[in-house]
Order: C-alpha cells, then sequence, then structure tokens
C-alpha cells in the first residue's frame, strides 16, 4: 500500500513540475529539414522568439528529404532543403493537398583551401575531382611543388561534404586517403598546419592562415557565389504549404530581412542581397 | 504522517533502485543499441559488415564494410600497449619496490593524476606539438598519423595500468618475497622469478583494463588519428577507429537511416569488445585472488 501512495506522490509532483509548460497559450511554428540549413533557421529562430515572447518555434534537422516528407505529411510548417524538390515529392504532395512552395534563404559556397606555402593559385573542377578521387597525389601534376598531397575532406555525413561532393565529384567515391575531418573548423585546422594539404570550407571559414584557389578561374567571394559564378555553390531554401500565411509568412520575412540575412551571414552562408 | 515503518520501507525501497539504477542503465544501453543497431546487421549480413573495407554510408549504393575502422581501432590500441605497458609494469615494480615509501605517496597520485586530464587537451597535444613533431622526423607530409594516436593512447592507458599493477605487485604477501631472500635469491630473482609471476594475473587485469580505455577513446583519435579510412598497412599514415567514425558522423545521420543504424552496429561491435575485455580483467583478477590468498 505505502509502496502505491509513494508512487502516486512521485507522479503528482513530475505532473506538477510539467504543467507550467503546456498551458502557456503561444503561437507554435515547426521547422524540419537539411541539417545544412539547420544552423540558420536555429539562429533566426533564436532571434525571433527573443523579440516575440509569445511565439516559439521548434527546429530540428534530420535531412532535407525528411523535412519535406513532413511537410507533405503536414506535420511541420516550414521544410528547409538544401537542394530543391523532387518532381515525385510534388506529386506525392499534390495528392495529399499540400502545394510546396520554394523560398530562397541563402547561398551556400564552398572554397577549396591549400596552405598558404602551396604556390598552386588555381584548380579546374576536373583537377579537383582526380584530386580527391585520388587519381592524382602530387602536388607537381598541377604546376606546384614536387610535394604529395593530402586530401583532407569533411566527414561523409555533412552538408559541406555533401554540396562539395555532388558538384566536383559527382558519382565517384572520395580516396579512401582522406583525412575526413568532422567540423570546418578541424579542416582549416589541418590545412594550416600541413604544408602538403588541400581541404574545403564555407566561406566565412576563409582566413589568412588559408589560401583560397581560383576554381575554373574564379575566386570564391560572397559577390561570385551570390552571382552564380563561382561554380562549387547552391542555394538553400525553406519550403512551406502554400503562399505562407500568418506566423509561417512573418518567420519567412523575417530571414529575408536585411537583419536575417545578417544572421545568415554569421552563421558562414552567403547572404542573398 | 507515515509511521516509522512505512518511512523504513520507502527509504529502503528508495536505496535498492540507487543501488540497482546502474544495472537498469547498462540494460537500457544494451536494449538501445540492439534495437538502433541491429537491422544493418540484417540488411547488409553481419560478415559483409566485418568483413568488408568500402566505407561509404552516404552513397548511393552505399558501402557499410567497417573493416578498416576496426582494424584500425585494434591496430592503434595494440600500438597503445606495446608503448604503455613496458613504461607501466616497469613504473609500476619502481613505485612498488624500490621508492622509498615517502617518494611514493607524491609518484603515485601523480600519475593517477594523470587519468583525470580531460582527453581534448591529450588531442590538442597531439595535434599541435607531437604531430608536427613527427612529421619532421620521418619525413611525412602529415604528423595525424595511427602511431601519433597509439603514443597519445599509449600516455592515456598509463595512470590505469600503472596504478592497478602497482596494487597487484604491492599485494603479493610479504611473506613470498622473505622466503625467497630467505633461499638466497638476490632481489632481481626475486623480482622476477617470485613476485612477477605472483603478481601475473593481476597485471595482465590493468593491461586489459588499460586496452579498454585505449580502445574506446574517442576525442584524442578524433583529433590525432587523421581520420583516413586506409587499411592500418603502416603506422606512418592516417587511419580511422571507429570511435572517430561515429562520433564524427552521428550529429547528422538521419535519425533511424541506414547510416544511424550502422553507426549503431559499429557501436555494438565496439561494446562487445569492451565487454570481452572486462570479462576477462575480472576473470584474470579472481585467478590473482586466489594466488595471493594461497589457495
Amino acid at each position: 500500500m505505502s509502496k502505491i501512495n509513494s508512487f502516486v506522490v512521485v507522479l503528482a509532483l513530475l505532473l506538477v513540475a510539467v504543467m507550467p509548460f503546456s498551458v502557456m497559450a503561444q503561437e507554435e511554428l515547426t521547422i524540419q529539414g537539411s541539417s545544412t540549413v539547420l544552423p540558420i533557421a536555429q539562429k533566426a529562430a533564436e532571434v525571433y522568439m527573443e523579440q516575440n515572447s509569445d511565439v516559439n518555434i521548434s527546429v530540428r534537422g534530420g535531412g532535407s528529404g525528411n523535412g519535406i516528407a513532413a511537410l507533405i505529411d503536414g506535420a511541420v510548417d516550414i521544410a528547409d532543403a538544401s537542394r530543391f524538390v523532387k518532381q515525385a515529392e510534388v506529386q506525392a504532395a499534390v495528392e495529399n493537398g499540400i502545394y510546396p512552395v520554394p523560398h530562397r534563404v541563402a547561398m551556400d559556397g564552398i572554397a577549396v583551401v591549400v596552405n598558404p606555402a602551396n604556390s598552386v593559385e588555381e584548380l579546374s573542377l576536373e583537377d579537383i575531382k582526380s584530386i580527391y578521387t585520388g587519381e592524382a597525389t602530387n602536388w607537381s601534376e598541377f604546376g606546384g611543388p614536387d610535394m604529395e598531397i593530402v586530401v583532407v575532406s569533411r566527414d561523409s555525413s555533412s552538408g559541406t561534404f555533401e554540396v562539395f561532393n555532388e558538384i566536383t565529384l559527382g558519382k565517384e567515391r572520395l580516396t579512401k586517403a582522406a583525412l575526413l575531418q568532422a567540423s570546418n573548423g578541424a579542416v582549416a585546422g589541418v590545412v594550416s598546419d600541413t604544408e602538403g594539404a588541400i581541404g574545403y570550407v564555407g566561406l566565412g571559414y576563409l582566413s589568412d592562415s588559408l589560401k583560397a584557389v581560383k576554381v575554373n578561374g574564379v575566386l570564391p567571394s560572397n559577390a561570385t557565389v551570390a552571382s552564380g559564378e563561382f561554380p562549387i555553390a547552391r542555394p538553400l531554401f525553406m519550403f512551406t504549404d502554400g503562399w505562407p500565411e500568418g506566423l509561417t509568412a512573418r518567420f519567412i520575412n523575417f530571414i529575408l530581412s536585411a537583419e536575417g540575412q545578417a544572421l545568415v551571414k554569421e552563421q558562414g552562408f552567403v547572404p542573398l542581397h | 504522517m507515515l509511521n516509522w515503518k512505512t518511512k523504513e520501507k520507502i527509504i529502503k525501497n528508495i536505496l535498492l533502485f540507487f543501488a540497482f539504477s546502474s544495472i537498469l542503465f547498462l540494460t537500457g544501453i544494451i536494449i538501445v543499441l540492439f534495437k538502433e543497431g541491429a537491422p544493418i546487421f540484417s540488411k547488409v549480413g553481419i560478415l559483409e559488415f566485418l568483413f568488408t573495407s568500402d566505407w561509404y554510408p552516404t552513397y548511393d549504393p552505399p558501402g557499410y564494410g567497417i573493416f578498416n575502422l576496426l582494424s584500425g581501432s585494434i591496430v592503434v590500441t595494440i600500438g597503445a600497449m606495446v608503448i604503455a605497458v613496458p613504461f607501466g609494469v616497469a613504473s609500476a615494480i619502481h613505485i612498488a619496490y624500490i621508492l622509498p615509501k615517502k617518494f611514493k605517496n607524491i609518484v603515485k597520485p601523480t600519475i593517477e593524476m594523470l587519468a583525470g586530464v580531460p582527453s581534448v587537451i591529450y588531442g590538442l597535444f597531439g595535434m599541435k606539438i607531437l604531430g608536427p613533431f613527427l612529421r619532421e622526423v620521418f619525413g611525412l607530409p602529415t604528423g595525424l598519423t595511427a602511431l601519433n594516436a597509439m603514443i597519445m593512447l599509449g600516455i592515456m592507458a598509463l595512470p590505469t595500468i600503472v596504478s592497478l599493477a602497482e596494487d597487484a605487485i604491492t599485494a603479493v604477501p610479504q611473506n613470498f618475497r622473505d622466503a625467497s631472500l630467505a633461499l638466497g635469491a638476490n632481489r632481481l630473482e626475486t623480482m622476477f622469478r617470485v613476485i612477477l609471476p605472483t603478481a601475473s594475473s593481476g597485471i595482465v587485469t590493468a593491461v586489459i583494463l588499460g586496452m579498454g580505455r585505449a580502445i574506446g577513446e574517442t576525442m584524442t583519435v578524433l583529433m590525432v588519428a587523421g581520420g583516413a579510412s586506409l587499411f592500418p598497412s603502416n603506422i606512418l599514415k592516417p587511419v580511422r577507429p571507429m570511435t572517430a567514425t561515429i562520433a564524427a558522423e552521428m550529429g547528422e545521420a538521419p535519425v533511424g537511416s541506414e547510416h544511424y543504424q550502422a553507426l549503431f552496429g559499429i557501436a555494438i561491435i565496439l561494446f562487445l569488445i569492451t565487454l570481452i575485455f572486462n570479462i576477462f580483467a575480472d576473470f584474470a583478477q579472481q585467478r590473482f585472488k586466489k594466488k595471493v590468498s594461497g589457495e
């Protein structure tokens, strides 16, 4: 008997502790999708919630595919995606009475970097492909010093890897000799410490201890990424069901505003304007 | 108010809960590991998973072969032991038998403090100091290699090995030593023919637990091992141990995807390896206890 009593007491206490969270009525917005867009969505949500205390925005990652699937199911208000919606997804959505509308929120550009001591200034997409597939292993093949190339890459589940891989390698596999690093910062660290290294980082990570090479003759910068001249770049999207209204519209407008685009830049992406 | 009997009962039950909570946690971990990870074994096939070496989890078609990662972990652990065992056992002998007691009380806690240094600090040291040093010495393109990881893990396993091996040597009864000396053996002979053989299973326990520490270490290897999924045929090349793979990829693997399951699959393998280590360590410990109690 006493056991049951104490159990009830504990349950009651738990309920009391949890209650305040559920009774406060708030406007809700749920966002899910690409882990590349996640930092933008998260930061924007934080700032937006600070300014509007009656709003509750929950942001989750899980990948572009999962985000769009959730939008099709009507489970989320906004789906983040680092790619455009696929034809099959549009069909599934329309069958469910959902009309995915894309909103371009930022550009994502990736600079190819080498150690500042390396004399190589320019590589073509073909050169980069042959380096990252392991075909080319010495800098002398590209007019550099006779030095082994140390290939540095992001781990294969990162969004940065995904873009880089898609644009430079296509369907081919990354060489097994590539040093896989878990963050943009780690890649930058290894490349700046290793004379023969080549790596790639988001534009926000460029610094004096790295040298960005021209790709197909174009130096990476916010301007060349935004204009589409720099080849290793892609737009990032947020999808909504139909033309957004209410809180969804206000939130997307916030991201597209000058303040929102400043946050985009702060997270290492290229703003739209 | 509750009477004292019910109060006592409640307190008893609460204590019982806390006492069994670690078992509860362990069971929880095992259940989650197998629930999340086991599906990959049926999808890929356990032999395929363990003995093929294409780890391309995000490609189409994906490759889920962990052989290079598994051998990376094993080679790095063995290398760490090659470094840590001689140093560790020698220090243990010195501390237990040669060092005067007043120094022992300073030296042993100092070595044990090594165990308290956060692994990210070992990682930084390996990355920024040992890495460039190895690169210079061996003329390598990069100092982030299996050897770097071996040295760092060797240092990290030292306190475990020194501390436990010293305990084992000290636990050999004084009369074993007295008897040996009385029979005319000198101190060296006593040490190598009597003390060490008696303490051997205790030292084995120390080494196995040190191995457990090395194979499970994550942050340091993530930072210093280089992270290339090559077969570790040359210790001057980068490797990618299992723990580093899980740590680097789990954050962005979609929950419930095959990649996610494969990472849990690696965790299961890692868990089983450390479990086997612990069982062996426990077994050696039991033998040691029997030996020194003179049965």
